[in-house]
């Protein structure tokens, strides 16, 4: 990276915001290790529905919006099946299901709207967006779900020989980063190495020049499409466990969005650093900053989480707006 | 039309533009390479040169689009390192683009008249009214752009969208937006590109009358060889970002380093 | 034959310019304000006035506010609802805290202080555009979002966050029947739009149009890019911000921080976008549809005897919105107001097929 004095000045803010707390004995160590590992594991669930954005749109240039529907339709279909079926099986058809439906949005939604400007691709997948929440509440019901994972849901205290009082983590944290990770090491493994993902590279580094060599291009755009889906399943699955299975699912996914900017709407391992950074970056600020600005401004109780993630991805596209590993060519004015 | 370049030759003036060792590279490739060459006033001056001999990137430089990495640009007494679009097009230069950068979504007429938006200055609030100044302006404003119109032959299409018109006559809208900025310089790139024979004298035609009656100075870039005799004064020949030739179209024509270019003589 | 120019030849130019050339277009709205202004406070019932008109007069200023941003400038905004959030704290504020301030200046000076918050939020179109552009405009949304919701002063300290506003009063009029509002609303509206169409027609608009089109040869001739997104982005947040006091003050009378959500937003943009980018008109047609649509929903399921629960009729809601949006993206990109001036196109010609 080049020697880029607003982004350093930024990274050192962030840096210096994120140790403060301990610096200055705000916080209890256990408890600092604490907010970190929960900040750290939202991050990983947010990075889980950023890849799926990072695919399609390193796939096919395309902001696929959808994708918090996907995650929520996704994660209703596994549990409402899984009331009358094991949940392998629940999460095997829902797989398909996942494959289906994006298949259908490719067919019917993108296709057609190959050859317009990407605002306009933009306001379709919206479109998709507002559809599938309908469709999966009337399909499924509206209600809270359960989706069980068998993981025990207590919180076991550990290193209480290291910090006083020990912290608290929950196991299913761990079992989500462990997944997250799985996929990751998944889909790496099938970019690098096998022929369909040099295929999918090529198609997002140039369409015309893959079209030209015989990759075809509608095929490659409904795998990629097909893996986003799957994404999209592990997410809600993960989720579902731990949150429940509720319409703000969706809405909590736009979250993935500041994500991807921090991390460059095309790369993976970006929407990894992206999600974790925006899943600290609250969590820090929602427990150490905001008790400090209700103080100084009388506010009516905290609420960071819901603007910190958007401020900062606005503050990033200022002094970087391809992201920390995105390319270079965004529409720089 | 040869015989005519006497009777212009007198009208040429002092040097209005100069170029000095201008270079301009895009990550390793040199587009322009120590550029030296000036523009007289009122003057016809075309820029001839085999594709990718930069000399797009000239036009480019001159408006600011692009900032050369060494050289600089003098213009009206001036000094540039680097010209800023704005700047540019406040003190006298317009340009069209090889590829018509015309405003689609608007229609001909609006086209012309953005042309003379550096013109307009009512403030927003008489503009929000439509009194007074503001629609003294936009009379005003659209009785000389009714002129170029007129000029330009284009009065039956004013009316249209732009982007449903003809290419010839894109092209001719691309011009009359230019002349709407009542330009001392006129940068034209390629503009008889796509066009047949018939087009071709037309676009001669109005390109030699705005040199005549408005006095506009041209700086073109063609392709046309017979065009380029025929209508410039004095010809710039550039080959892989390099000039290798400045002079008459006689003296360019006789010019061995420039025959060899065009035949593809390598050197 | 009725629909045609013949015989109707302009021997000026500011009669070629006029906002309404052709004489049956200004013959059908002449009727047409009439029958706004004086047929419908005297016909319609007082459901009609609160459920159906007075939201849409509202919501078609706020979308000729987001279309002349979107639309005729080509920025995205995403989170415009944002501003009309600002438009309503701003006003009710003034209100309370300046009492003797006639109302059409509170309006006025909510509307300024929407385009001042505008143009804040609007510094980052300099830098970014497009897609990026878009996630910025959610942080304003967010953001409004919080700043409302949780600094106590602008809802002057109530405890449940929630304000609630008194009737209009100004020149000794009190508005209070629905009919009043109405036509409170109706006024402001028209002079609004008059004041839209004048800017787009201007070299104002022209700017904007064409950083839309194409803002290298916008610069290259002389646009400042600068001031035409700024005052873009203020105008657009002044007519949303004069709206969204409309919305609170008349619509709503009392209203919590979440009521000018993302969905509220998102329900702007739909609406230029089925209406139609870059018109006015189509603003009003989106307007019309994104209101009308979920009372149609409601409605017909008892037309039909079919019975719906109002959970399934807002999934069905949000289905046939979402299919609309696609749909009208790959069928007719510009809206319903592209139909319409197909359809006066075909009525020019009319009775004959060419």
């Amino acid at each position: 990276m080049k020697k880029n004095w607003p982004v350093l000045l930024l990274g050192a803010v962030l840096l210096i915001g994120l140790v403060l707390p301990l610096v200055t004995g705000a916080a209890p160590g256990g408890f600092y290790v604490e907010v970190l590992l929960g900040g750290l594991m939202s991050g990983v669930l947010y990075s889980l529905v950023a890849i799926g954005f990072a695919l399609i749109f390193k796939a096919s240039g395309v902001f696929n919006f959808a994708q918090g529907s996907m995650v929520l339709f996704a994660a209703l279909a596994v549990a409402r099946m899984a009331e009358a079926m094991p949940l392998w099986l629940a999460i095997v058809l829902g797989t398909v299901i996942m494959i289906a439906l994006a298949w259908v949005i490719e067919r019917l939604v993108l296709r057609p709207l190959v050859n317009q400007e990407g605002v306009a691709l933009l306001m379709a997948t919206l479109g998709v967006t507002y559809f599938l929440d309908g469709f999966g509440q009337t399909l499924w019901g509206s209600d809270i779900y359960k989706i069980d994972l068998g993981i025990a849901k207590e919180p076991v205290m550990v290193l209480d020989k290291v910090f006083k009082g020990g912290i608290l983590v929950n196991k299913e944290d761990f079992v989500a980063a462990f997944v997250a990770a799985l996929l990751v090491a998944g889909l790496v493994l099938f970019f690098q190495k096998t022929a369909t993902g040099r295929a999918l590279r090529a198609v997002a580094d140039d369409h015309q020049a893959a079209q030209s060599i015989g990759i075809p291009l509608n095929r490659i755009w409904m795998i990629v499409w097909s893996v986003a889906g799957f994404v999209a399943l592990v997410a809600g699955v993960i989720w579902g466990s731990q949150l429940g299975v509720q319409f703000s699912l969706s809405q909590v996914a736009l979250k993935a969005l500041p994500v991807v900017i921090l991390g460059g709407f095309t790369s993976i391992a970006g929407a990894i650093f992206g999600g974790l950074i925006i899943g600290v970056g609250e969590k820090m600020a929602e427990v150490f900053l905001g008790p400090v600005l209700v103080k100084a401004f009388d506010l009516a109780g905290g609420g960071l989480e819901n603007w910190f993630a958007y401020v900062l991805a606005l503050l990033f596209l200022l002094v970087r707006p391809e992201g920390l590993f995105g390319e270079r060519n965004i529409d720089r004015v | 039309m040869a015989g005519e370049s006497n009777t212009r030759a007198g009208r040429i003036g002092d040097v209005i533009l100069a170029v000095e060792g201008v270079s301009l590279a895009f990550g390793g490739v040199k587009a322009l390479n120590a550029i030296s060459f000036d523009v007289r006033e009122h003057e016809v001056r075309a820029i001839i040169g085999p594709n990718g001999a930069g000399k797009s990137s000239m036009l480019n430089v001159i408006n600011g689009v692009y900032h050369p990495q060494e050289g600089t640009i003098r213009y009206l007494g001036r000094e540039y390192h680097d010209m800023d679009p704005h700047q540019v097009a406040v003190s006298g230069i317009a340009r069209t683009f090889q590829n018509l950068a015309l405003f689609k979504g608007m229609s001909v007429l609006d086209n012309i008249m953005s042309g003379r938006n550096l013109k307009m200055h009512s403030n927003i609030l008489l503009q929000a009214l439509r009194i007074g100044p503001a629609l003294r302006e936009e009379i005003e404003h659209r009785e000389v752009v009714e002129g170029i119109i007129d000029f330009l032959e284009i009065q039956a299409y004013r009316k249209s969208q732009v982007g449903q018109l003809p290419y010839g006559l894109q092209k001719r809208v691309d011009l009359a937006r230019a002349l709407a900025m009542e330009p001392r310089i006129l940068l034209l790139d390629e503009p008889m590109a796509g066009m047949n024979l018939e087009e071709k004298q037309d676009m001669c035609r109005f390109i030699l009358d705005a040199n005549d009656h408005f006095g506009t100075t041209i700086v073109l870039i063609e392709h046309d060889m017979s065009v380029v005799m025929d209508i410039s004064d004095r010809v710039v020949v550039l080959d892989y970002g390099r000039k290798i030739g400045d002079g008459t179209p006689d003296e360019v024509r006789a010019n061995q380093a420039v025959i060899d270019a065009y035949l593809g003589v390598t050197h | 034959m009725l629909y045609r120019e013949n015989g109707q030849f302009k021997s000026t130019y500011a009669s070629d310019q006029q906002m309404l050339p052709i004489l049956q277009d200004r013959i059908f709205m002449a009727g047409l304000l009439l029958f706004a202004f004086v047929a419908v406070p005297m016909l319609a019932s007082d459901y009609l006035f609160l459920s159906l008109l007075i939201p849409f007069l509202i919501l078609a200023l706020a979308a000729i506010g987001l279309n002349l941003l979107v639309g005729y400038c080509g920025q995205i905004s995403i989170g415009h609802a944002a501003f009309m959030s600002v438009g309503a704290y701003a006003a009710y504020n003034l209100a309370l805290r300046v009492p003797q301030l006639n109302f059409l200046v509170v309006l006025v000076l909510a509307g300024l202080i929407a385009a001042a918050v505008g143009i804040l939020f609007g510094i980052p179109s300099l830098r970014i555009k497009g897609l990026y552009l878009a996630v910025a405009t959610l942080a304003a949304q967010f953001f409004t979002d919080w700043l409302f919701a949780r600094v106590k002063w602008f809802t002057n300290y109530s405890s449940s966050g929630s304000v609630s506003t008194a009737p209009i009063e100004m020149f000794g009029w009190k508005i209070d029947t629905p009919a009043e509002k109405y036509l409170f609303v109706l006024g402001v509206l028209v002079g609004l739009t008059l004041v839209a169409r004048n800017l787009v027609r201007s070299h104002i608009g022209r700017a904007w149009m064409a950083m839309r089109d194409m803002d290298v040869a916008a610069e290259v001739i002389g646009i400042r890019p600068v001031y035409a997104k700024l005052t873009a982005f203020a105008v657009s947040s002044f007519y949303v911000g004069v709206a969204g006091a409309l919305w609170g003050f008349i619509y709503l009378g009392a209203w919590e921080p979440l009521a000018f959500n993302l969905t509220l937003s998102l329900n702007l943009l739909f609406m230029i976008i089925i209406g139609g980018m870059g018109s006015l008109l189509g603003s009003y047609f989106g307007a019309a549809f994104i209101v009308a649509l979920p009372i149609l929903l409601d409605q017909v399921p008892n037309l039909l005897g079919v019975s719906m629960s109002t959970a399934t009729a807002s999934h069905l809601a949000s289905m046939i919105f979402g299919g609309l949006i696609v749909f009208f993206l790959i069928v007719e990109p510009h809206g319903l107001a592209r139909l319409w001036a197909v359809g006066k196109e075909k009525l020019r010609l009319w009775p004959f097929p060419h």
